[in-house]
């Protein structure tokens, strides 16, 4: 993300040219000397964290056989997908060609990965190929468990006033259909989120901030109620940002039902039945009930986990997230902590924090440190302190750029410029114009 | 932001605008720059008359450049949140203002004769 904002003016960018062109000048021979290596480098998946890393490694090592593993044929760029929910963007927005982010002189195999064995280092495909490694980078995503919702599938999803941002392009764009209606009419809406470890943790707020907006100015004040389901006790894992989503929630009347857990959906009756998590006021034990909530229109985020392939091949945790199977890594180095010549990089990586595309820009550069340091014989040291970065959309047009680490600390990247708790135009204007921007200069390995 | 570098930064608006149009528009704005030290320089003066003129436009070019902003990002004056979003607004309305007056008094200055 950077200073969208000046992009209106043809004056800004000769100035920019001008400065671009003198720091290039002065800045040209810092790129450092490739690394001459035989290195056999197998990537799984050409997601976010894949295709920035393949653009580095490519930059570093002169030699290496490096393949990247992928069935999918395009490229999502998922942190647009709240904006196509809520009917801002449409869904070819989101979507690209998995090649035309590659670069040149690599292995691209477009199948699935099925098969990973650490102590062969071999990977196998779903095509039936089998590809021994040197090093590993292990960045398939995670998957949307949604078989665990009793009552839902996919094919509900823009009907029934049922929505599912997170599914896809196309099921966003669905949600919106569901949910547009519901701005036009009124009613009821349910938004959920998970148990698991989640993609982005700001999304399910957004699209109820998007939701309640819109219907705010569409429908109108007073026909319509939002209801914030979650299965945790409070709104956000950072404390501060908490609070601070809390108190506006109460600003534009949005209610909350913390410790709700959605089992199932009956799509028939609009109605969603929850687990309700409590505590008994005379013994203080833990006590479960089951709670069914009328709907008008229904956000679905389900559980989500490791790919199959990545739970099969032991690399998972073993005491950790079991019902989720992410990755076994240093949190600092991401390296595995058995295997020394493998990496976790994005959604899949077993660490507290960090699945966002904000977080695999931090990741890459670490991974890229040290899997060459590791070529050359040596230990890398970038660390990844946990940073990840959220541009909390409270409204169409405002957002707050909510940025933090491993230890719930806010690390403002603009201190004094762009307040991180404060609901912003400028802080909208970077989600809506420059962070796209700023993702595809990282796929191509230059953000 | 990890680290913003000049070399990221035009990375960023290239993804904006496309590499193409992005150029073309640095190219743009090279051009009516040069053209306008060249009609200084040709015209060894400022016309005041010419100068009016690219004044008057200015509140134009002002709420134009505000105005294709807020349309490009689907937002409006309602959004200012803070300080900073009334710095960017009134950066972005005195960019446009200059670049507009920039603009006029250049082509007044290649269309009509030097000495109007």
């Amino acid at each position: 993300m950077d200073q969208s904002d000046f992009a209106a003016s043809r004056r800004m960018f000769l100035g920019l040219a001008a400065a671009g062109v003198a720091a290039l000048a002065t800045r040209a021979p810092a790129q450092a000397a490739q690394i001459k290596t035989s290195a056999r480098i197998v990537i799984i998946g050409a997601g976010a964290g894949g295709t920035a890393l393949v653009n580095r490694l490519v930059e570093r090592l002169d030699g290496a056989a490096i393949t990247i593993i992928d069935a999918r044929a395009e490229h999502l760029y998922q942190p647009g997908l709240s904006l196509v929910a809520a009917g801002l963007k449409p869904a070819s927005y989101t979507v690209s060609k998995t090649t035309d982010w590659l670069p040149k002189g690599i292995s691209y195999v477009n199948e699935a990965a099925a098969g990973i064995d650490p102590l062969t280092r071999t990977v196998s495909t779903s095509g039936g190929q089998s590809i021994g490694y040197d090093y590993l980078v292990v960045a398939p995503g995670l998957v949307l468990d949604h078989g665990a919702i009793e009552g839902f599938s996919l094919d509900l999803v823009g009907t029934n006033g049922i929505g599912a941002l997170y599914a896809g392009p196309d099921y966003a764009a669905k949600t919106w259909e569901a949910a547009r209606k519901f701005t036009e009419e009124g009613g009821v809406a349910l938004m959920t989120r998970p148990t698991t470890e989640m993609k982005c943790a700001g999304a399910p707020l957004k699209h109820a901030f998007l939701i309640e907006d819109i219907a705010s100015r569409t429908v109108g004040a007073g026909k319509y109620q939002i209801h914030y389901t979650a299965p945790q006790a409070s709104l956000f894992g950072v404390p501060i940002v908490a609070e601070k989503v809390r108190m506006l929630f109460g600003e534009r009347g949005i209610s909350t039902h913390m410790q709700h857990t959605l089992l199932s959906i009956e799509p028939g009756r609009k109605l969603a039945r929850f687990e309700k998590t409590g505590v008994d006021a005379v013994t203080k034990a833990e006590v479960k009930s089951t709670v069914e909530l009328p709907y008008d229109y229904l956000h679905v985020i389900p559980p989500q986990r490791a790919p199959d392939v990545i739970r099969q091949s032991g690399l998972s945790w073993a005491d950790k997230w079991t019902d989720q199977g992410w990755v076994e890594c240093d949190q600092k180095t991401m390296r595995h902590l058995r295997y020394p010549e493998i990496f976790a990089l994005g959604d899949v990586a077993g660490v507290p924090k960090g699945k966002t595309a904000a977080s695999v820009k931090w990741q890459v550069p670490v991974v890229e440190d040290h899997l060459v340091a590791a070529i050359q014989g040596k230990e890398g040291t970038e660390t990844y302190n946990g940073y990840t970065s959220c541009p909390l959309i409270t409204r169409v047009g405002r957002a707050m750029l909510v940025e933090f680490d491993y230890q719930n600390n806010l690390v403002p990247s603009f201190p004094g410029v762009i307040a991180p708790l404060e609901e912003l135009w400028i802080s909208w204007l970077m989600k809506e114009v420059a962070l796209k921007a700023t993702y595809n200069a990282m796929l191509r390995g230059k953000a | 932001m990890k680290e913003l570098t000049f070399t990221t930064l035009i990375a960023v608006f290239e993804e904006i605008f496309g590499p193409g149009l992005f150029w073309a528009m640095v190219v743009a704005a090279v051009l009516v720059t040069a053209a306008y030290l060249y009609v200084l320089v040709r015209d060894r003066s400022m016309s005041m008359r010419k100068f009016l003129l690219a004044q008057l436009s200015m509140p134009f070019g002002a709420v134009t450049a505000v105005l294709f902003v807020q349309a490009m990002t689907s937002s409006g004056f309602r959004d200012i949140g803070g300080p900073i979003d009334l710095i960017v607004l009134l950066g972005v309305a005195v960019l446009g203002a200059v670049g507009l007056a920039v603009l006029v008094y250049t082509l007044q200055s290649l269309t009509r004769s030097s000495r109007a």
